[in-house]
């Protein structure tokens, strides 16, 4: 087995594994419930995106798509962002919107002590 | 068109076959394609099976930029070229650079915006700011 077949069949490999988490990713996207769920899922997209980049350019010999990968990089990075401020803006999820008449007690997870007073000092300030 | 098409392929074939890559290196990139790709799978299947937003955070910001540095890495250790493997390792330190800023900016706003963690969690010691009209 020389270098050359080793090489082919571990870009092979790699190549199933990544379309196969960029399937799995693509299913969190459809079904996440919320859009913050989607947003992540975008993100990871991105990473796997980089990843496969840099396995054609192990199995081309284009040296070039690695320069490709870092510019997709860049501009996940910024969507996240851009996508995250506007999270900030909207302000609401599918999760405050639900009816009041159940009590969110039980669902919700217990807040520690130090949140607790923290929330209080805020509301005094305000 | 096609004699340039033509040419890219020439180009191709030359830089592939006239490669003296050695049989440890191809090991090694061989070791790091497998590992990384199969870090970028575990990533995906949390992102998928984890019960909560903050919970799959961790997954697709650990695993996930660690998967497609190691592929990053193995990309620029295949190319036998300093500045192109100098090149590789940079834009694995900006992966590891801005993987937890992203990850804490969405989840900051998830949270602001009133995402709750799943009831299996102990504590959530962020305080809410905007609360909403019956909380």
């Amino acid at each position: 087995m020389s270098a050359n077949d080793l090489l082919q069949s571990a870009t092979g490999f790699s190549l199933v594994v990544l379309s196969l988490s960029l399937v799995l990713t693509v299913v969190r996207i459809v079904r996440g419930p919320s859009l913050a769920d989607r947003v992540l899922g975008l993100d990871m997209l991105v990473a796997i995106a980089i990843g496969f980049i840099a396995v054609i350019a192990v199995r081309t010999g284009f040296n070039l798509y690695i320069d490709i990968a870092i510019a997709l990089g860049l501009v996940g990075f910024l969507a996240t962002v851009a996508f995250a401020r506007f999270i900030l803006m909207r302000g609401t999820s599918p999760q405050r919107l639900e009816p009041a008449a159940t009590p969110p007690g039980p669902r919700m997870a217990k807040r520690g002590k130090a949140g607790q007073a923290a929330r209080r000092r805020r509301r005094g300030d305000r | 068109m096609g004699r340039e098409s033509l040419a890219v392929e020439s180009f191709a074939m030359e830089s592939l076959a006239s490669e003296p890559l050695g049989m440890g290196l191809a090991v090694v990139v061989a070791v790091l394609l497998v590992l990384g790709s199969l870090f970028s799978l575990l990533a995906a299947v949390g992102l998928l099976r984890f019960p909560d937003l903050y919970t799959r955070m961790h997954a697709a910001s650990k695993a996930g930029s660690v998967g497609s540095g190691l592929l990053l890495i193995a990309a620029g250790l295949h190319a036998l070229d300093g500045a192109i493997l100098l090149r590789a390792l940079a834009g694995f330190f900006f992966i590891l650079l801005t993987a937890p800023i992203s990850a804490h900016l969405l989840a900051k706003a998830a949270h602001h915006a009133g995402q709750r963690l799943h009831p299996i969690s102990v504590t959530d010691q962020m305080p809410r700011e905007r609360v909403g009209p019956k909380d």
